[in-house]
C-alpha cells in the first residue's frame, strides 16, 4: 500500500507521483481514490523506473483497462520511466477499503461493505446487516445479489423504502 | 521448466480459458432476453466473471506457449476442434431453467475446484483461480436459489427444472476426467486432481435438489470429448458468431 503523507513541498519527483497517483478516483465510483480501494497495491522505484502495481477487484471488472491507462498517464506525464504491472496474487478484498472510503462510500449513498470477508463463512450466509446509507435502519433487505456493477448488490431500505447499492463485502 | 511442462501447461491453461470463455460467451447471449430485469443485471455480471477469467487465462495460456499469441488470437482466430472446452460449457442457453441446470452442475464444480487451485504451485493460476473462487460463490448461490425457487415452485416450473437437470446430466462427469496432461500436472503440484471432488459435488447437487423437491436424474448415458477437441454441432455456431469481426476483418482492434 501506499503510504499517504501529507507532503507540502514533495522531496523529489518520485514523492511528487506518488501524490498524484494517490489522487487518482476510481471511473465508477468517482468519489473513492484507488488508494481508498486499495487498488494499487505498491509503488516502488527499480533503478531509474516506477513500477506501479495494481490489482484487479473482479476478473471481469471493466473499469481496470480505464484504471491501468489512468495511471499509466500520470506516469507518462511525469519526467520518471513508469510501467504499470497487474498482479493477482493476493486476490484484491475489501478488507482493504480504508476507513475513510467506508465513510465516503455512506456518504455517496452506497452501503459500504458489512464486516470483513475473514470473518464471514462461506455459503449460504446472509448474516450480514447491511445499514441503509440514508436513513441508518437496519431493516434491509437484498433485492439481488447482483447490481449496477460487479462490485454492488441491490438492497433496499424497509424503513424509509430506499433502493440502495451495497458495496458487496468479497 | 521443461518442454513437457511447458507444454502441458499451455494445453491445461488453455482448456480453463476455453471453458470460461465459451461459458461467459452463453450466459452473455441473456443479456436484454432475462426475465426481469434484476435477473438480466446478475447475469450479464456473471457472464463478465466468465469472460474476464477467460481473458487472464489465454492471456497467460499465450505467455507459457511463447509463440507471440495473445487473447485475442486465441479466442477469436482458433477454429472449432482447437477448442478445448468442456462441453457443458458450449451447450446452447435454452430456456432459463436449462441455464440455471448447467449452472448449477458447474458452479457446484468450480466453488472446490479452485479453491484447491488456488493452493497451485503456479502462482499466476493460483492468484487467478483465487479471485474465480470468490465470484464463484455468488454464483452457486445464484444457481442454487434459483433450482430451488423453480424446483419448488409451480408444476409448470418444477416439471421444467426436472426435464432441464435431465438433458443436462450426462454432460456432468466430464468435469471429473483427469487425463494424463493434467495428471502430470497434479504430480507436479500445478493441477487439481478432478476426481477427488467428484463426492462432496454429489453431495452438495443432492442438497439443492431435495430443496428444491427435485430428484437426481435417472440418466445412464454420458458424454465427453471437448478436451479432445471433439465437440456437439453447437460449438461451430456460437464460435461463427463470437468470431465474425475477426474472421470478416482480420486485425480489427477496437
Amino acid at each position: 500500500m501506499m503510504s499517504s503523507q501529507a507532503v507540502c513541498q514533495p522531496a523529489d519527483e518520485f514523492d511528487a507521483l506518488k501524490e498524484r497517483l494517490s489522487a487518482l478516483c476510481d471511473p465508477e465510483i468517482p468519489v473513492l481514490t484507488l488508494e481508498d480501494l486499495g487498488i494499487i497495491r505498491d509503488v516502488s522505484r527499480e533503478g531509474d523506473a516506477v513500477i506501479v502495481t495494481i490489482t484487479p477487484t473482479y476478473s471481469g471488472c471493466p473499469a481496470m483497462d480505464a484504471i491501468a491507462s489512468a495511471v499509466q498517464q500520470v506516469l507518462d506525464a511525469s519526467p520518471l520511466n513508469g510501467k504499470v504491472e497487474t498482479v493477482f496474487d493476493p486476490p484484491w478484498t475489501t478488507d482493504w477499503l480504508s476507513e475513510d472510503g467506508r465513510r465516503k462510500l455512506k456518504e455517496y449513498g452506497i452501503a459500504p461493505p458489512a464486516g470483513s470477508t475473514s470473518k464471514r463463512a462461506l455459503m449460504g450466509d446472509y448474516s450480514e446487516t447491511v445499514s441503509c446509507p440514508r436513513c441508518d435502519s437496519t431493516n434491509t433487505k437484498v433485492i439481488s445479489q447482483f447490481g449496477s456493477t460487479a462490485c454492488k448488490a441491490l438492497y433496499q431500505c424497509q424503513s424509509c423504502l430506499e433502493p440502495f447499492d451495497y458495496f458487496k463485502c468479497h | 521448466m521443461d518442454a513437457q511442462t511447458q507444454q502441458d501447461l499451455f494445453e491445461y491453461t488453455l482448456r480453463l480459458g476455453d471453458d470460461a470463455l465459451t461459458l461467459g460467451h452463453r450466459i452473455s447471449e441473456w443479456t436484454s432476453k432475462a426475465p426481469f430485469l434484476e435477473e438480466d443485471i446478475a447475469l450479464g455480471n456473471i457472464g463478465l466473471d466468465f469472460v474476464g477469467r477467460a481473458r487472464l487465462l489465454l492471456t497467460y495460456a499465450g505467455e507459457v506457449e511463447n509463440l507471440g499469441r495473445d487473447e485475442d488470437q486465441l479466442a477469436y482466430l482458433r477454429d472449432i476442434r482447437q477448442y478445448r472446452n468442456l462441453l457443458i460449457c458450449e451447450l446452447p442457453i435454452g430456456n432459463f431453467a436449462d441455464t440455471m441446470a448447467r449452472q448449477l452442475l458447474v458452479d457446484a464444480f468450480e466453488l472446490p475446484y479452485f479453491q484447491a487451485l488456488s493452493q497451485s504451485s503456479d502462482r499466476t493460476l493460483a492468484g487467478i483461480a483465487g479471485k474465480a473462487v470468490k465470484e464463484a460463490q455468488y454464483h452457486l448461490r445464484h444457481s442454487s436459489g434459483w433450482v430451488v425457487r423453480l424446483g419448488d415452485g409451480t408444476e409448470e416450473s418444477h416439471g421444467k427444472m426436472a426435464d432441464a437437470l435431465s438433458k443436462v446430466w450426462g454432460y456432468g462427469p466430464e468435469m471429473f476426467i483427469t487425463d494424463e496432461v493434467e495428471q502430470r500436472l497434479v504430480d507436479a503440484g500445478i493441477a487439481v486432481q478432478r476426481e477427488e471432488l467428484r463426492d462432496g459435488w454429489q453431495a452438495q447437487i443432492e442438497r439443492v435438489l431435495e430443496e428444491a423437491t427435485l430428484a437426481v436424474p435417472d440418466v445412464s448415458w454420458q458424454v465427453d470429448g471437448g478436451r479432445r477437441g471433439e465437440h456437439t454441432e453447437y460449438l461451430g455456431h456460437m464460435l461463427a458468431e463470437m468470431q465474425f469481426m475477426q474472421r470478416a476483418y482480420p486485425g480489427l482492434q477496437w
